[in-house]
């Protein structure tokens, strides 16, 4: 449990610095990935789950800024990285799997060269050897090797995300950050890949950044949880205790938005209101105006992510009083109440 | 145990099923063999894409069927075909005991536009960026002739934002769409099907592109119009768990091909089709323990001129010499539970595989 951090990511914030204003799209958010973990990042759109991903690997793009926070890979300083350095870090270090895999992969290149140049690009190796590898790869995330030389709109969108899979494997990275992979998937082919993202993990031991809006999967696929909601991580625990004992009252209201496949039917509300307008987030905690436990002093002081109960931590000033005690009894009643 | 178990809500009494109307009536929309096959290739190979096969259902007033399948499925299509977006290449559509495709072969009247609405997927797309909320309501009242204009036509519009949860209703008529959230545009296009007061509103994965905590609202107020307005919705869903946990028959489709029907907790207790219980079997659900079936091949069969027989024959784990030759009948296996595969056929003795 503590094993030394993977991925050490410190009160990180990102702004998109627009003509129309700033918009702090991350804001202040801390977490840590041990190796050999899930950790996964669970929001709606426009949390800043994206774009956490994006800062950690150095990706984003102006008008996007990281302007505060640190992030450490490993004891090295990520943020202060140079390209050269950061061409080494990315690919090497962390790989990225995104949900669009047919907007990843280059229509006009076969997948086997795709996996072939970037062996090619990080590793001193012949092409022929490179291509080799590719055919390994292939057949380790499930495709036939005879695939090698097929056109991505060759294959299903099930074979394309294998083959984004094959190519984040390529070099046998520590981390690799998933955003999304499956979204784009009917569930059946959806939960293959899940499968075999498994096995991989088992058998390379590399961690997983698994972001997604879809939190009974992350519920089985990952360790632990992190919720995000308007650029801030609301809610962190092991996987289970998310389900089983939400605090945070947006997390109790999402486990209230999506109906069970079994047991008995009960009424489900969501949650009212909609996800805020991150160019004018809500004072205070930036959930109170659709909370049902609202309280005056919510608007005004934002809450701290705090640990509420062992390794269970949570920003809600409803567990402010009572550390180790919180009411969550109450907090489950009460924040579906009056719906 | 369950965080669900915990909130004590009161039961879905909405699930308690109406009966049945009297079998004088006609039933509100009944669908008979409905098909649709799309040409495709050049001059020399003329081959189609069997789209739509040979569906059947029936929907009464104040009920919700539901149509779950992947994509490619045909679920959509049949949404369309009963739109009359597209036109069917097989099969009848019947309104209140009008044949339409024979009554009106051409396109769909008026009336029968007034009768059958639709809902789209995504609300981002379905609603035109340079008109407001007030027009775009204000459209099917004049072309439906369900207003007189002026002030009448104001109170309208209000009425039915007011009616989908959009209030105050006179501020929400002069937004935008680029001023609204997802789901308040979805309550938008909700407010706009029933602008002409339908009896059936097509609802085509109408949460599917919602931010997770707004789409039990989306779901809610179909619930309440069905209740308030009887309206019957054929809702199509990939999602099994929203599909029970709305809807009063769901029907399983799979390449084209409605495989099984059944309500929903007799569909996800008892599944009978092997392809109900594979997709079952992959349905993320954290309440309860993880089911780990053998795997099938995840690919769907092309639809360009497919090979007689069961459509789903090449995945299945029980598949017989008869699947591959013949396409399986429609068999009762249990009261209000259909299924459409060799294994439950006359004769066939393993009927619980």
């Amino acid at each position: 449990m503590l094993a030394s951090p993977l991925l050490d990511v410190q009160g990180l914030q990102v702004e998109y610095q627009t003509p129309g204003g700033v918009v702090r799209a991350v804001d202040g958010v801390s977490f840590q990935i041990r190796p050999g973990e899930v950790l996964g990042l669970a929001g709606e759109s426009g949390s800043g789950k994206s774009t956490v991903a994006h800062a950690i690997t150095r990706i984003l793009h102006p008008p996007a800024v990281i302007t505060g926070g640190e992030v450490h890979f490993r004891d090295r300083d990520v943020l202060a990285m140079s390209d050269t350095e950061l061409a080494n870090f990315r690919w090497r270090e962390v790989s990225m799997v995104f949900q669009s895999a047919m907007n990843a992969l280059n229509p006009v290149m076969t997948i086997g060269d795709q996996i072939a140049d970037t062996i090619v690009a990080h590793e001193a190796v012949t092409r022929r050897d490179a291509r080799e590898r590719a055919r390994e790869l292939l057949d380790v995330v499930g495709i036939e090797a005879r695939r090698l030389d097929a056109y991505p709109h060759q294959l299903s969108g099930g074979m394309r995300q294998r083959a984004v899979i094959a190519i984040a494997l390529a070099l046998n990275p520590p981390l690799m950050i998933m955003d999304e992979p499956t979204t784009a998937l009917d569930v059946v082919v959806q939960q293959e890949i899940l499968l075999q993202i498994e096995e991989l993990k088992e058998r390379f031991g590399f961690s997983i950044l698994f972001i997604t809006h879809d939190l009974s999967l992350l519920v089985e696929f990952s360790d632990r949880i992190a919720i995000m909601y308007a650029g801030q991580i609301v809610e962190m625990a092991p996987a289970q205790r998310v389900f089983d004992d939400p605090l945070h009252p947006y997390t109790v209201g999402l486990m209230n938005s999506f109906p069970a496949l079994t047991g008995e039917k009960t009424r489900m509300s969501g949650i009212p209101g909609s996800p805020p307008d991150m160019r004018h987030p809500p004072s205070g905690c930036r959930f109170h105006d659709r909370c049902a436990l609202v309280q005056p002093m919510h608007t005004r002081v934002v809450p701290l992510l705090r640990e509420a109960k062992p390794g269970h931590f949570v920003a809600c000033h409803l567990y402010d009083a009572m550390p180790g005690s919180a009411p969550a009894a109450d907090v489950h009643h009460l924040a579906l109440r009056g719906r | 145990m369950f965080i669900t178990l915990r909130y004590e809500v009161a039961d879905m009494q909405a699930h308690a099923t109406p009966a049945p109307p009297p079998s004088a009536r006609p039933p509100l929309l009944e669908v008979r063999g409905l098909g649709k096959r799309f040409p495709v290739g050049g001059i020399f190979r003329r081959a189609s894409v069997h789209a739509l096969e040979d569906a059947s259902f029936t929907l009464e007033r104040g009920r919700i069927v539901a149509l779950v399948g992947e994509s490619g499925s045909g679920k959509s299509t049949t949404a369309r075909l009963i739109a009359r977006l597209v036109e069917p290449t097989a099969g009848e559509i019947v309104l209140n005991g009008q044949n339409v495709l024979r009554s009106e072969p051409r396109a769909a009247s008026l009336a029968y536009r007034g009768a059958v609405q639709m809902i789209f997927q995504d609300p981002f797309a379905s609603l035109n960026p340079v008109h407001t909320v007030g027009y775009h309501l204000s459209r099917p009242l004049a072309i439906h002739g369900k207003s007189r204009g002026g002030k009448d036509e104001q109170g309208a519009i209000e009425a039915l934002l007011a009616t989908v949860g959009l209030t105050p209703p006179a501020i929400y008529a002069e937004k935008f769409p680029h001023e609204l959230s997802g789901g308040q545009r979805q309550r938008v296009a909700f407010a706009r099907a029933l602008a002409v007061d339908p009896a059936v509103m097509l609802a085509d994965e109408p949460i599917s592109m919602l931010d997770v905590s707004i789409r039990m609202g989306i779901l809610n107020l179909m619930e309440r119009l069905k209740e308030e307005r009887g309206i019957a919705y054929l809702y199509i869903t990939h999602d099994i768990a929203s599909a029970r946990y709305i809807a009063d028959e769901t029907i399983v489709m799979y390449a084209g091909r409605m495989v099984e029907g059944a309500t929903g907790d007799e569909l996800i207790g008892h599944p009978a089709h092997p392809y109900t219980q594979l997709l079952l079997s992959a349905v993320p659900d954290p309440r309860t323990p993880r089911r780990r079936q053998p795997r099938a091949r995840a690919e769907l069969p092309s639809l360009i001129d497919p090979p007689p027989g069961c459509p789903f024959a090449n995945r299945c784990p029980h598949v017989m010499d008869v699947c591959r030759q013949t396409m399986p009948g429609v068999e009762s296996i249990a009261a209000g539970h259909w299924v459409r595969c060799h294994l439950y056929g006359p004769g066939s003795s393993s009927a619980n595989a």
